[in-house]
């Protein structure tokens, strides 16, 4: 047997799905906010497939809103991962920390660590070296932490050069540190001692007081890392995304005429002539993109349709919606499921609902409902 | 023997239309794909008994000799172009050529002025004038509303006899909805009165030692000779419902556009997709995949490639608009370019669909708050826009490479 493939027990791990998504309306309002297609695959899928990778054999899913629509999508396409998936179902929201006490006894079933991780995070998912990490200092958790550009948006985090951890302080007015929670840990199940069935905050209530106590460490993130909660940082982080995918020279992404830069077009989807996609663009199945149509810094999801010579840029198109010809749509706009946008427009930042029917156009940033 | 005598002003006059005048001289701009002053020169050919059109205004005879001599060739009737020594105001001009306007004996001539556009009825109107043999003058009248009638100059009439009672040039306060549309039919004997208005500036000039501004010469029409003329039984005005519009921005020059195109359809041999009315020039380059009109006029040697979407729109000569370009409500001036995937996007300021009789509104460039008017957007001769941007309800100065998008804006 190889070492290198070590497979680490029976490892659990469990991922905060929570509410509602409202940032990421209007998609969210179609779909589940981890079921949303990033880069081509739901979020969810995204984690969980590393998960597996390092030896996950049990997803547990706090979740609070529409858990019957999620169970009914995942199963079967996680059931063929060879991983078992079970819901937690929160009936009041429970915060960060709440949900591991609702789902102590999935979690207490074994002595080994478990994962947690926060849905909206994409990165390199690094579970391996996470749990191999965590053995190695033997204390009660690991937190992975990424450095970022703007860390006063964040919980920044401090730990001495062994990685032990000291303090946190939330969204700092003074620079203290440009490295912050990532989102990601692994803990030991005595963790579950410190946290009550109640709505419970892990940054604030449970984090602080494990790190007096000198039980726990940081480990840092290598590569690109992003929360993709809202449409600004979703386009950021896909563009990131296909960037790690280019570095590890995936055939994955799409090459040949009029395609510049990393994009990601599924074989389903049916690109005219005289177009140019890219650079960093996603497109989903079913989708038609019709001659001389420009597509920069966006996602298209699955079954919509560009017409001819439309021109977009950070943007992205919900599920069977219609771009009309000659379009020009830019600064994040984002049309919900089944929008129509009519010919000729101009979307400049608009959030449309779904369903809706565009026959203006929208200069200035605006919610269209 | 009739005559026409069209009225065009210089390069002082017409600021309202800049940019698109820091180029050519507004009366030869191209509305409907013929300069502005050629339409009042097919409506006075059209008229077996005009047999000369005189043009007088101040700009020089370089700008205007190329364009007079083309008019003649196309015409066969005699044109010729007078140059003001100096500015002499919407009367002065005339008066100074009276013996030109004379010479040959016409029983009367038009009087157009040069920046008005108009289904022209130059032949109800002379008619009209003939019935009245007391009538020095005859005015062409059109109905406006209450609000926009203090813009122009007003006329009340004898309800019988037409005969106009009193006239003044935009009233401060209401006075009538009938306005002056500054097409004119003259009997030689106006000059009689012009020469008694003349005498009376000479006094007033020499008795003021000079000191009073303006060129003794310098006379307006309308103050000096119309108003005067009310209420003598000598002046009349006739009413009609036929389109007209005056042509004092870019935004009416649009407008213009779309009813020249509709008065003058011309049949095209589409090379793509068109959506009627539609001018293009035999000499322009259009790709089969472009999609164009309503009421596009394209000028010579311009090229239009694949997948471009014109609408509402003047492009003038030479100009390119490249790959999946959309253009809409815009002047694109001579020799400027459009990138591929741009947006050049004006807003039209038609007057209200909803009132009759409504006239275009010819919005100052600011609003109360100092930000721009959306208006038609312009760009100047030799503007370069770049691929992928948008320039939305702007105005570009002649010769500008621009290197970003731009939204409500002026660009020097």
């Amino acid at each position: 047997m190889c070492g290198s493939d070590k497979k680490l027990g029976e490892i659990r791990a469990l991922i905060l799905v929570g509410g509602y998504g409202t940032r990421l309306r209007p998609l969210t309002l179609s779909r589940p906010k981890p079921l949303v297609e990033f880069a081509n695959k739901p979020i969810l899928l995204h984690q969980i497939e590393a998960l597996v990778e390092a030896g996950v054999t049990q997803v547990i899913l706090a979740v609070s809103y529409r858990a019957d629509d999620m169970e009914k999508e995942l199963t079967e396409q996680v059931s063929k991962l060879g991983v078992s998936l079970t819901f937690s179902h929160e009936t009041e929201p429970l915060g960060t920390a709440g949900p591991l006490a609702l789902a102590k006894d999935l979690l207490n079933t074994s002595t080994e660590p478990f994962f947690v991780l926060n849905s909206d995070v994409i990165c390199d998912f690094p579970f391996k070296e996470l749990a191999k990490y965590h053995k190695s200092h033997g204390k009660e958790g690991t937190i992975v932490v990424t450095k970022v550009e703007e860390p006063s948006k964040y919980g920044v985090v401090v730990y001495k050069d062994d990685g032990q951890i000291e303090s946190f302080v939330e969204k700092p007015q003074e620079f203290i540190s440009n490295k912050i929670n990532a989102g990601m840990y692994v803990l030991n199940p005595s963790v579950l001692s410190r946290i009550d069935l109640r709505p419970m905050s892990i940054e604030k209530e449970v984090f602080p007081f494990m790190a007096q106590d000198g039980q726990l460490y940081a480990m840092e993130l290598q590569g690109f890392w992003m929360d993709v909660g809202q449409p600004k940082d979703f386009l950021t982080g896909m563009c990131l995304y296909l960037n790690s995918l280019r570095q590890k020279n995936s055939d994955k992404l799409h090459d040949g005429a009029g395609v510049v830069g990393n994009v990601l077009i599924d074989p389903t989807a049916t690109i005219g002539n005289g177009c140019r996609i890219g650079p960093n663009v996603t497109i989903g199945p079913n989708v038609i993109i019709e001659d001389g149509a420009c597509i920069k810094r966006s996602t298209i999801l699955r079954g919509a349709c560009v017409r001819q010579h439309a021109w977009l840029d950070g943007c992205i198109v919900g599920w069977r919606s219609v771009v009309g010809r000659w379009v020009r749509m830019e600064n994040c706009t984002v049309l919900g499921e089944d929008v129509i946008v009519k010919d000729e427009l101009y979307i400049n930042g608009g959030q449309v609902l779904p369903h809706k029917s565009i026959a203006l156009s929208v200069p200035e940033p605006q919610i269209i409902m | 023997m009739l005559k026409a005598v069209i009225l065009i002003g210089g390069p002082q006059k017409g600021t309202r239309f800049r940019p698109l005048s820091l180029d050519t001289p507004k009366p030869l701009f191209p509305i409907a794909g013929l300069p502005l002053i050629q339409h009042h020169i097919a409506a006075c050919a059209k008229l077996i008994e005009c047999k000369e059109i005189l043009i007088i205004g101040s700009y020089t005879t370089t700008h205007m000799a190329q364009f007079v001599s083309d008019m003649q060739k196309e015409y066969h009737v005699i044109i010729r172009y007078l140059q003001e020594f100096t500015p002499l105001g919407t009367g002065g001009g005339l008066y100074h050529f009276r013996d030109q306007v004379r010479a040959g004996s016409p029983t009367a001539f038009f009087l157009l002025n040069g920046d008005v556009c108009a289904d022209f009825p130059l032949k109800e109107l002379w008619g009209f004038h003939e019935e009245r043999p007391s009538a020095l003058v005859t005015i062409m009248g059109t109905e406006a509303t209450r609000q926009q009638s203090v813009y122009y100059g007003c006329m009340v009439r004898e309800a019988t006899t037409k005969a106009v009672t009193h006239y003044v040039e935009k009233p401060n306060t209401y006075v009538s909805t009938l306005i002056n549309c500054g097409v004119y039919v003259c009997s030689l004997q106006v000059f009689h009165t012009m020469a008694e208005a003349f005498q009376r500036k000479q006094d007033g000039f020499y008795s003021a030692n000079g000191q009073n501004g303006a060129h003794p010469g310098y006379m307006s029409w309308e103050q000096d000779v119309l108003s005067p003329l009310a209420g003598t039984n000598k002046l009349y005005a006739m009413q009609v419902s036929n389109w007209w519009s005056q042509v004092k921005t870019a935004g009416s020059a649009i407008y213009a556009n779309r009813h020249y195109l509709e008065l003058n359809k011309t049949k095209l041999e589409a090379p793509c997709q068109i959506y009627p009315d539609v001018y293009l020039h035999p000499s322009a380059v259009v790709d089969s995949t472009a999609v164009i009109g309503p009421n596009v006029s394209i000028g010579a040697g311009v090229t239009v490639k694949a997948g471009v979407r014109i609408k509402e729109s003047i492009i003038l000569n030479n100009a390119t608009i490249n790959e999946h370009a959309l253009v809409m409500y815009s002047v694109v001036g001579q020799e400027a370019c459009v990138g591929e995937w741009s947006r050049v996007e004006g807003t039209p300021s038609d007057p209200d669909p909803n009132k009759p009789f409504a006239k275009m509104d010819n919005q100052p460039l600011f609003n109360t708050d100092g930000r721009l008017n959306p208006s038609i957007t312009i760009l100047g001769a030799g503007v370069i826009v770049p691929a992928e941007t948008i320039l939305l309800n702007s105005i570009v100065l002649p010769h500008k490479h621009l290197t970003r998008s731009f939204k409500h804006e002026i660009i020097l």
